[in-house]
C-alpha cells in the first residue's frame, strides 16, 4: 500500500514506466485468475485486455479505498464473470462441488491413524528455505492441474499473497469455503510434487 | 475407564491423519485454542507431521516468491500504446 502512492501519482502523470511496471507484476496472475473464468486463450486475453483499459481509464477515479492490486483484481473479475454469463459458464466458486479427498492419501496412514512410514520430504533450498530450484519448475503446474476453484483461490493467496478477506469479497465465497480451498489446493500442489522427488533410503 | 475415555474424546491426542487436515487452519490462525494445543503438541512429538507442516509452508512461500511470466512482448507494447494514447503526458 505504501509504495501503492508514489506509483499512483505516477501513472496518474502519464508516466509509462510506471506502467509497464504494474503490467509486469500483475499480467500473469491477472491470466490465471482470468481462466478460471472463461475457457479459451483467446477470452482470456480478452478479458485481461478489457481489465488494463479499464485500468487505464479508471485511474482517476480510483479512491484507493483498497490497494491498487485489489482495485485491479476486482475489475478483472468483474470482467471475466461478465464474459462468462455471456458464455454460460458462470458457476459460483464453492469448495462443496469442489473435489473433496482428504489432503494426504489414506493409505499413508495405519489403523491408528499415524503414518505408517515417514512422508517424503519435498526438497528445500538451504539459502532460501524455500523449494529446490528443480521442485520450482513444477511448481506453477502443479497449480495449473488443480481444480478450478483451487485454482483460484491459491493464485489469489499464495501467488499474489491477496489477504484471505481479499479473496472472500472477489470470488464472492465465505471465510471457511476460502480455507477449504486454499486447504485442498496447498496439499494438491504438495502431492504433485512429491514424486518428483528423489528417494532417499 | 473406557466410558470416560470415549467422553473425552475431543481431548484425546491428535493423531497424524487429522493433523494434515488442520494444517491450514492453524496457519490460518483459526484454529480455537483447545485445538491449538492439541495441534501443538502432537507437532511437538511427531517428525512426520513436523516435516509435512514444512513442506506446505514452503509450498506456499514458494509460491508467493514466483515469479508469473511477463506478457509478451507484442501484448505489452500494445498496452503501453493504449496507456500512451489514454494518459500520455506529451
Amino acid at each position: 500500500m505504501h509504495d501503492d502512492h508514489a506509483l499512483l501519482e505516477r501513472l496518474r502523470a502519464g508516466e509509462e514506466a510506471a506502467f509497464a511496471t504494474l503490467v509486469a507484476r500483475h499480467d500473469g496472475a491477472l491470466r490465471r485468475v482470468a481462466r478460471t473464468f472463461v475457457r479459451t486463450d483467446a477470452a482470456v486475453d480478452d478479458v485481461v485486455q478489457e481489465t488494463w483499459l479499464g485500468v487505464i481509464r479508471g485511474l482517476d477515479g480510483f479512491e484507493a479505498r483498497s490497494s491498487l492490486r485489489t482495485w485491479i483484481f476486482s475489475i478483472l473479475v468483474n470482467q471475466a464473470r461478465t464474459r462468462a454469463v455471456r458464455e454460460a459458464r458462470s458457476l459460483p466458486f464453492s469448495s462443496v462441488t469442489d473435489d473433496d479427498r482428504p489432503a494426504v492419501e489414506p493409505a499413508a496412514f495405519g489403523a491408528d491413524g499415524r503414518w505408517t512410514s515417514a512422508p517424503a520430504r519435498l526438497d528445500g533450498d538451504p539459502e532460501t528455505g524455500l523449494l529446490s530450484a528443480e521442485l520450482r519448475e513444477h511448481l506453477l503446474e502443479a497449480v495449473d492441474g488443480l481444480s478450478r476453484d483451487q485454482r483460484a483461490v491459491i493464485t489469489l493467496r499464495d501467488l499474489v499473497g491477496m489477504p484471505a478477506n481479499e479473496v472472500c469479497d472477489l470470488l464472492d465465497i465465505t471465510g471457511v469455503n476460502q480455507r477449504v480451498l486454499l486447504h485442498r489446493a496447498r496439499a494438491r500442489v504438495r502431492s504433485a510434487l512429491v514424486p518428483l522427488v528423489e528417494v532417499s533410503g | 475407564m473406557r466410558f470416560w475415555r470415549r467422553r473425552r474424546h475431543a481431548h484425546d491426542p491428535l493423531v497424524c491423519r487429522e493433523f494434515v487436515e488442520l494444517v491450514t487452519d492453524y496457519l490460518e490462525g483459526t484454529l480455537p485454542a483447545a485445538e491449538r494445543a492439541r495441534f501443538e503438541a502432537h507437532l511437538a512429538e511427531c517428525d512426520g507431521c513436523t516435516g509435512y507442516l514444512e513442506d506446505i509452508r514452503r509450498v506456499a512461500g514458494t509460491l508467493h516468491q514466483t515469479p508469473e511470466p511477463p506478457p509478451d512482448p507484442e501484448t505489452r507494447d500494445a498496452l503501453l500504446r493504449a496507456f500512451r494514447d489514454v494518459r500520455g503526458d506529451s
